[in-house]
């Protein structure tokens, strides 16, 4: 492992970008979302942690955009392309979207790793972009890390180890 | 009609650190009868944190941790998180079923018997958390069944912030740490009341402060 190699962090409800060498990466994703959208050719993404599917269900007076679904690959998006991405050469790879607790009661915060998945997906679609790789669902926390160089999201448990996709 | 964080005097603070206070204090007598140890309640804290600094209060994002989570409705709500070390749950676990070799990071061999036995635990350190709280504050307030987890910090307290995320991107936290007295192998409990937003005129109000929005 070269000691030039940085690793980018992001936060809950945050997104940042990297480029090669350095790596990405965001830690104990429960019913969150990892997205990755990154350029392979051009060696560099994106990465935000998602928590909830949608903006239109804000309630708040001064948005978080990083914290939504849409919002959230937007702009990430928007960003890579003006930096360097071709916006046609886009592809992504998620993961997280768990259900750390068997909630038995209906309530919102029930099934929101499942709806966080389904509004990670269809966005990406809305834009064309090829979800290339996933692992998603089930009830483990996940810590993920993408290197743009070769495009490997490696996905570590708490029970069930390491994998890479 | 929820309540601007900046708007937290050292008034309103101080209510809040004696819930906490009441709440850990009537669950630490519920742990001292329940493994027969002496234990021991620090002073609470009450912070207003952005939701990356929740994870920092349990040792970080990563940091593997037992959890029970039980939602309280009624005329307060929110979410009573008790986090422990994994090691320190399963010794608990242990302790009370008498199974010495109970694992709960090994979920091949779930023991059911162990995790509803701390689910138990659970049950009753937040419940008579919740019930002094009640109390105290003459507010009604349901506990919900206890939800165990044994995670990432990050993934488990993630699931306390969801409701909370649609208003805000902090969290204000009441939390109480409790051990026990042994030196060597220890119980170290955390406490953390989340209570909602809208939750906070109504325990001020009960408690005769007033609350300028």
């Amino acid at each position: 492992m070269s000691n030039l190699q940085d690793v980018v962090k992001v936060g809950i409800a945050d997104l940042n970008f990297v480029k090669a060498p350095n790596i990405i990466r965001t830690s104990g994703l429960g019913s969150c979302v990892g997205v990755v959208v990154y350029d392979l050719a051009r060696k560099t993404a994106g990465l935000a942690h998602i928590m909830l599917p949608d903006s239109k269900q804000a309630k708040q007076a001064h948005l978080n955009k990083y914290k939504y679904a849409d919002t959230a690959i937007d702009i990430m998006i928007e960003r890579l392309s003006k930096n360097g991405a071709r916006r046609n050469a886009l592809q992504a790879k998620m993961a997280g979207g768990a259900e750390m607790f068997q909630f038995t009661s209906a309530s919102d915060i029930m099934r929101i790793g499942p709806r966080n998945i389904e509004a990670v997906r269809s966005h990406l679609q809305k834009h064309r972009i090829p979800l290339i790789a996933e692992d998603v669902g089930g009830c483990s926390g996940r810590t993920i890390e993408f290197n743009p160089a070769s495009g490997a999201l490696r996905i570590r448990t708490v029970n069930k180890g390491e994998t890479t996709i | 009609m929820t309540m601007e964080y900046s708007h937290l005097t050292s008034e309103h603070k101080d209510v809040l650190r004696e819930i906490g206070n009441i709440g850990a204090g009537n669950a630490a007598t519920s742990m001292s009868a329940l493994i027969n140890r002496k234990i021991e309640m620090e002073v609470p804290t009450v912070n207003i944190v952005a939701f990356d600094e929740v994870m920092e209060l349990v040792g970080g994002p990563e940091t593997p941790v037992t959890a029970i989570l039980i939602t309280i409705k009624g005329d307060v709500s929110g979410k009573v998180f008790f986090i422990l070390p994994i090691e320190e749950a399963e010794e608990i676990a242990c302790r009370i079923t008498g199974n010495t070799e109970f694992r709960l990071s090994n979920d091949d061999s779930v023991e059911t018997m162990a995790i509803s036995a701390l689910q138990e635990v659970g049950n009753i350190l937040t419940g008579s958390y919740i019930s002094a709280l009640s109390d105290f504050t003459n507010l009604a307030m349901q506990p919900s069944i206890p939800y165990l987890s044994s995670d990432m910090a990050g993934a488990v307290l993630t699931a306390g912030l969801i409701d909370l995320s649609r208003y805000s991107d902090y969290a204000i936290i009441i939390e109480t740490t409790i051990n026990d007295q042994s030196k060597t192998s220890g119980i170290h409990g955390h406490f953390l009341f989340l209570p909602d937003p809208e939750s906070f005129p109504k325990i001020f109000t009960a408690l005769g402060m007033e609350h300028n929005e």
